[in-house]
């Protein structure tokens, strides 16, 4: 039974990594309509950045991370709104959507390309060691990533729910329109939640590039995860997406385990196709009004 | 005369906001009834829930002494309802003809004849006189998003005849047209309802509009009923007056 | 230029279309034609081409047509292109496999449409995301049945009539009669008011279905059938390559698919023909770059996408109207 708990703790742990692409995805969508197809290469770029860094400029490892975390807000948030959806916005939807389809081809491209094929290893941020808690044997990486994890997931909530910034991010993610009239600053908001996007997936980067190593192709499964993530956690709130990144690595790391290898990836999209099913609101979401 | 429309208890609530609550009223064929309140009194929301833009909370809608409640505006559509919608709904890449064709093509024979059949699913002549009826002859072959405001008003009206409908629902038709124009869509509409004595249900702001079109007129207010009756009654009736200037 | 005038010049464009098309691969020297006409590697790239364009079709239909997204054309080809090879493998005829294989497709689409449509718009490109990396799973996974990693070999060519499909000339020739045939199948469906209600709701869902469109049934239709097509171009791929392996099939060319078909013009008709002749040339045309023709590709999309969503074909007549109005002005 400790061997399934273990499993579960460290579901956990990848978990939630999977959240933070998750909320950030999500918030994209609730604030401004936009369906990120590049978010799993937002969360595979970054270590690429912090690995530029070392390797080129010969940063210490703590400040390779910090750079990465500070490029890719720029980068994957500031440029990504004003350069890529800005003027797509205006475009329509599909064009929006292709946009950050190929957006997603040209960064897995790049990092191919412009840093190697070949899979890079990554440092852990806390030495991958095993310690016993509780009687559960864990690696003390697991545990860092899950305080690391945990610790930004408070943050975010304490930031959305207690600064007046915050709320007014909710009131920008619940309706637009109405938080136009409330004299809201949405635009404004619009770009925060991109910042706040691109720094969530550049934290997922830093932990999770050491478990899966850092490669160009990671986009398609880390992305995967944070779609199934945020639609089983119901697509219209924060938490919902916590949730649903936390089920998603349970089941991915219960998948590793239990189903052949062959079919692990397959794990979390039946989960999602089960969902749509039979529970399309999600875990946490409202029963929507019909959509016609 | 047969009762075409008959609501019963209907409710809709938005979690704490109770938008339409506990409203009944039949309407027979060939009236002209007529819905107004000031904003925010559920005219809308009433709409919706009649035409399954939105699910009820609580009540009944029957057509025809169908149960109707619940179902998906097109199922709707099929049964004899149809409306025009308040912000104008034409399509703007469809040709006034190909527009008024849409209207009425769900309502020829069964989906797959008309995937083998005509391309107009027969309905050009029908197109035609519609076209005639409402006096937009010289535009049949324009792109609808070229129309003026008013024309497009026009169009939108005639596709919600097209099928031959039952009952036809006009959400403010005279939003923002002018005089004229609105003059000439009065006598339309009076003109379809003696030819037809189709029945319609109306929500409108302009008060002349609705006095002079209407044969009887509901009054809303909070989700409310607070009056009903033919518009001489309601001009003098106190209650209205009260709903009006209160707000 | 009006609707009447257009028509008059259409089909003998047409005509020389089709003419150009049947001898685009023939050596005519020897009619006296300074065209030595195509070799096995030209006449297969465009035999490629009429393969993609038909998917590309598929795509255009729901994409463009419809207004929804699929992100598993890639895999609806996987399985026509398996059923096709297994069916054939095991004795039956090609035609029989052929429809077997676009039928298959249109029922996966059905199946996979119903719970989709039900909730909110993006989630069918999700769904379409999920069955795209599971079917390619099972085309990796099931070597009983597809040969796992290792694929199927060794696939013949159909004959038709008694005459051998085998030669490279022969088959692009059977591939463009197919082709023609689903263009036309499309072409009718898109003319026919079942068209009128695909535009209808894709432009107004709301208003389309106030006005009887059922539009959750349209839009499964138009996915089925777009998948369809999808099933049918698997079809003729098999043969084409003469071996298959689950690579063609994975979730990066599903979004290759939908790439070209915006690339050519969403819902233009002729778009997807535009879209795939890029898609299957640029790797030969890039090849310059080595192997960085895909990142450039991305990047001109993206640039499309800003400045001309209406991708190719929408520039063109952005051009023509342009033109058109300073011949007016002058």
């Amino acid at each position: 039974m400790s061997d399934f708990f273990q499993l579960v703790i460290a579901g956990l742990a990848t978990g939630a990594i999977y959240a933070l692409a998750a909320i950030g995805f999500t918030l994209l969508w609730q604030t401004s309509q936009t369906i990120n197809f590049a978010q799993g290469e937002f969360v595979m770029l970054p270590a690429f950045f912090a690995l530029a860094a070392m390797k080129f400029f010969g940063f210490p490892f703590w400040a390779a991370c910090l750079t990465s975390i500070v490029v890719a807000v720029l980068l994957l948030g500031m440029v990504f709104k004003v350069v890529v959806v800005d003027p797509m916005l205006k475009q329509g939807v599909l064009p929006l959507v292709i946009s950050t389809i190929a957006l997603g081809i040209l960064l897995k491209e790049g990092a191919k390309d412009f840093y190697s094929a070949e899979a890079q290893p990554f440092p852990y941020i806390f030495p991958d060691v095993m310690v016993e808690l509780a009687g559960i044997r864990l690696s003390l990486s697991q545990v860092g990533v899950m305080v690391i994890a945990f610790a930004v997931i408070v943050a975010l909530q304490w930031f959305l729910g207690r600064t007046r910034t915050g709320r007014q991010m909710q009131a920008t993610a619940q309706n637009p329109t109405v938080a136009r009239i409330l004299g809201v600053p949405v635009e404004r908001m619009i770009m925060y939640t991109f910042l706040i996007n691109a720094g969530l997936a550049a934290m997922a980067s830093l932990l999770i590039s050491p478990i899966y190593l850092a490669k160009f192709s990671n986009g398609e499964h880390l992305g995967l995860a944070a779609f199934v993530a945020a639609i089983v956690g119901g697509f219209n709130q924060v938490r919902g997406a916590i949730a649903g990144g936390l089920l998603v690595g349970i089941v991915d790391n219960l998948a590793a385990a239990y189903v052949s290898t062959g079919y692990r990836q397959a794990v979390p999209l039946v989960l999602l196709v089960l969902f749509i099913l039979f529970r399309p609101q999600g875990l946490l979401g409202r029963k929507e009004e019909r959509a016609v | 005369m047969s009762t075409v429309l008959e609501v019963r208890d209907l409710s809709k609530s938005f979690g704490g906001l109770h938008a339409v609550q506990e409203v009944s009223f039949d309407v027979r064929e060939g009236e002209i009834l007529g819905i107004i309140g000031p904003n925010g009194s559920g005219k809308s929301t009433l709409f919706n829930c009649i035409l399954g833009q939105l699910v009820p909370s609580k009540g009944q809608v029957a057509v025809d002494g169908k149960a109707v409640t619940g179902l998906r505006p097109s199922q709707l559509n099929r049964l004899g309802v149809s409306r025009t919608f308040q912000l104008l709904q034409v399509f703007p890449q469809l040709t006034v003809r190909e527009n008024l064709i849409l209207a009425g093509q769900e309502h020829r024979g069964s989906r797959l004849r008309r995937l083998f059949g005509a391309r107009d699913a027969g309905l050009t002549a029908d197109a035609n006189r519609m076209i005639d009826f409402f006096r937009l002859g010289h535009l049949a072959e324009e792109k609808a998003g070229g129309l003026s405001y008013g024309q497009q008003k026009l169009l939108d009206a005639a596709m919600a005849f097209m099928a031959g409908p039952r009952l036809v629902l006009l959400d403010e038709p005279a939003g923002g047209v002018n005089l004229t124009m609105l003059a000439s869509l009065k006598e339309r509409l009076q003109a379809i309802n003696k030819e037809t004595n189709a029945t319609f249900v109306v929500i409108e702001h302009n008060m002349e509009f609705v006095m002079s079109l209407c044969t009887r007129i509901l009054v809303l207010a909070e989700g409310r009923i607070i009056a009903e009756g033919t518009p001489e009654d309601i001009r003098r009736d106190p209650k209205v007056i009260e709903a009006y200037l209160g707000h | 230029m009006t609707a009447a005038s257009k028509k008059r010049w259409l089909v003998p464009l047409l005509v020389l279309v089709a003419v150009l098309l049947v001898l685009a691969p023939v050596d005519l020297t020897g009619l006296g034609l300074p065209y030595p006409g195509l070799k096995r590697y030209g006449t297969y790239i465009m035999t490629l081409w009429l393969v993609t364009a038909i998917a590309a079709m598929g795509v255009n239909l729901i994409v463009g047509y419809a207004g929804q997204e699929t992100l598993a054309q890639a895999a609806f080809l996987g399985v026509g292109a398996y059923t096709t090879a297994l069916l054939t493998k095991a004795g039956m005829p090609f035609g029989f496999a052929f429809l077997i294989s676009g039928v298959a497709a249109f029922a996966i689409g059905i199946v996979l449409g119903i719970p989709a449509l039900r909730v909110q718009k993006h989630y069918l490109a999700f769904v379409t995301l999920a069955f795209a990396v599971l079917m390619w799973l099972v085309f990796r996974n099931e070597q009983w049945l597809t040969g796992g990693v290792m694929g199927i070999s060794d696939i013949k060519r159909p004959s038709l009539f008694g005459i051998s499909m085998r030669p490279y000339l022969h088959f692009y020739w059977f591939v463009l009669g197919i082709t023609a045939l689903l263009t036309f199948a499309l072409w009718w469906i898109i003319r026919s008011p079942w068209g009128r209600a695909f535009t209808a709701l894709r432009e107004n869902p709301v208003r389309a279905e106030s006005l009887g469109v059922d539009v959750r049934l349209y839009t499964l239709l138009a996915f089925a059938i777009g998948s369809a097509y999808g099933g049918f171009a698997g079809a003729l791929y098999a043969p084409l390559v003469e071996f298959i392996d689950p690579n063609p099939f994975a979730l990066a060319p599903s979004f290759l698919f939908l790439l070209m078909v915006v690339v050519g013009g969403a819902g233009s008709f002729i778009g997807p023909f535009i879209g795939a002749a890029i898609a299957v040339l640029l790797p030969e045309w890039l090849r310059f770059t080595q192997g960085y023709y895909l990142l450039i590709y991305a990047v001109l999309v993206m640039l499309m996408m800003a400045f001309c969503p209406g991708g190719l074909v929408g520039l063109y007549l952005r051009l023509v109207a342009m033109l058109r109005r300073q011949r007016v002005s002058a």
